[in-house]
């Protein structure tokens, strides 16, 4: 990210798991994926995060761009459920991998 | 033409029902004044006759006729307005901004520019945040407000933020290797001077109110437990 200094540790994001696709029984629709945000439970809490964006930061072996870092990004769409999960759209789907993995949750584009 | 006199002037005949107006056109007649403009021209309705037009040139015959008919696009006469401002967003307002360089820091807002950015500034001696452009989404506003009566903001717009266009430089057979990292971007003396102008006002109202200079020095951080769609800022 920047130049590789010490400096504070500023973390601007609400941390998120990501707990799998949209789903039936025993259908997936891997194009939407669920979120879980932490500190919010309810539906009515999902209201301030729609449309939030969402990065997914995976590392790989080869550098791209000068860092092993690699992102999908994404937004949230909806609230799943009444407990606070969220449903969320990546420009390109998550990897099958990515479930159980940590999701970012901006806090931009900000409305306050 | 003639300016119009009053341009949205509303119907002397009001309607009963969708396509029935109140007046018949007799009394229409009568109550527009057309017998009063008759009976000024003497009798008959005035003419206007076509003005002569200027005089065109002879068309030339074009030097291209395309094989098939070219479309020719809309017209499209929209003018984007700048983005609505936030009500919690006011001069002076102590902004935190959430990407880029400087996500964290809590700046001052100054103004909103014609392109609907927000000018901003640290002020720099504070906090490192020069004069600088960000969109109103990517900043959350504190209740916190400094003030700023004193400050002339009016020079700030977005042509003085604009890119330095570089003349383009032919390459000869020597330069080849030499030319690739000549010149640092310096900043410009007077850009910098505008930032000190700019910041000594808002420095001394800083410094009038306890603690807001190291609260602006300190950036902004989520902790452990804080939960952003509950906090009030």
């Amino acid at each position: 990210m920047v130049k590789g200094r010490q400096g504070e540790r500023i973390r601007l994001y609400v941390r998120g798991t990501v707990l799998g696709y949209k789903r039936s029984k025993s259908n997936q629709y891997p194009n939407t994926s669920l979120i879980q945000i932490e500190g919010v439970n309810t539906k009515e809490e999902v209201a301030w995060y729609a449309g939030k964006r969402l990065a997914y930061i995976y590392k790989a072996k080869v550098k791209t761009n000068g860092s092993h870092y690699r992102c999908i990004w994404g937004k949230v769409s909806r609230p799943h459920g009444n407990s606070g999960v969220v449903r969320a759209k990546f420009t390109s789907n998550l990897p099958p991998k990515s479930m159980g993995a940590r999701v970012r949750v901006f806090i931009y584009p900000s409305n306050i | 033409m003639a300016a119009k006199a009053r341009n949205p002037r509303k119907t002397r005949n009001p309607d009963l029902v969708r396509g029935v107006g109140k007046f018949s056109r007799s009394k229409m007649y009568h109550k527009r004044g057309l017998w009063a403009i008759k009976a000024k021209n003497g009798g008959v309705f005035p003419r206007h006759d076509a003005k002569p037009a200027a005089e065109t040139q002879p068309e030339k015959p074009p030097k291209f006729y395309p094989a098939d008919d070219v479309k020719k696009p809309l017209v499209n006469k929209r003018k984007p307005k700048p983005t609505k401002l936030r009500a919690s967003i006011t001069p002076g307002t102590v902004l935190i901004i959430l990407a880029g360089r400087f996500k964290g820091k809590r700046v001052v807002f100054l103004k909103q520019l014609s392109s609907g950015l927000l000018l901003v500034t640290g002020p720099f001696k504070i906090n490192g945040v020069p004069l600088r452009r960000v969109n109103q989404s990517y900043v959350i506003a504190t209740s916190t407000k400094v003030d700023i009566s004193g400050l002339n903001v009016e020079k700030f717009d977005d042509k003085y933020f604009a890119k330095e266009v570089e003349k383009k430089k032919k390459k000869g057979e020597g330069e080849f290797f030499e030319t690739e990292k000549e010149e640092k971007n310096v900043l410009p003396q007077g850009k910098k001077d505008d930032q000190k102008s700019v910041d000594a006002s808002l420095i001394k109202s800083i410094e009038a109110v306890p603690d807001l200079k190291t609260y602006l020095a300190a950036r902004f951080s989520l902790k452990a437990g804080m939960k952003p769609h509950e906090l009030v800022f």
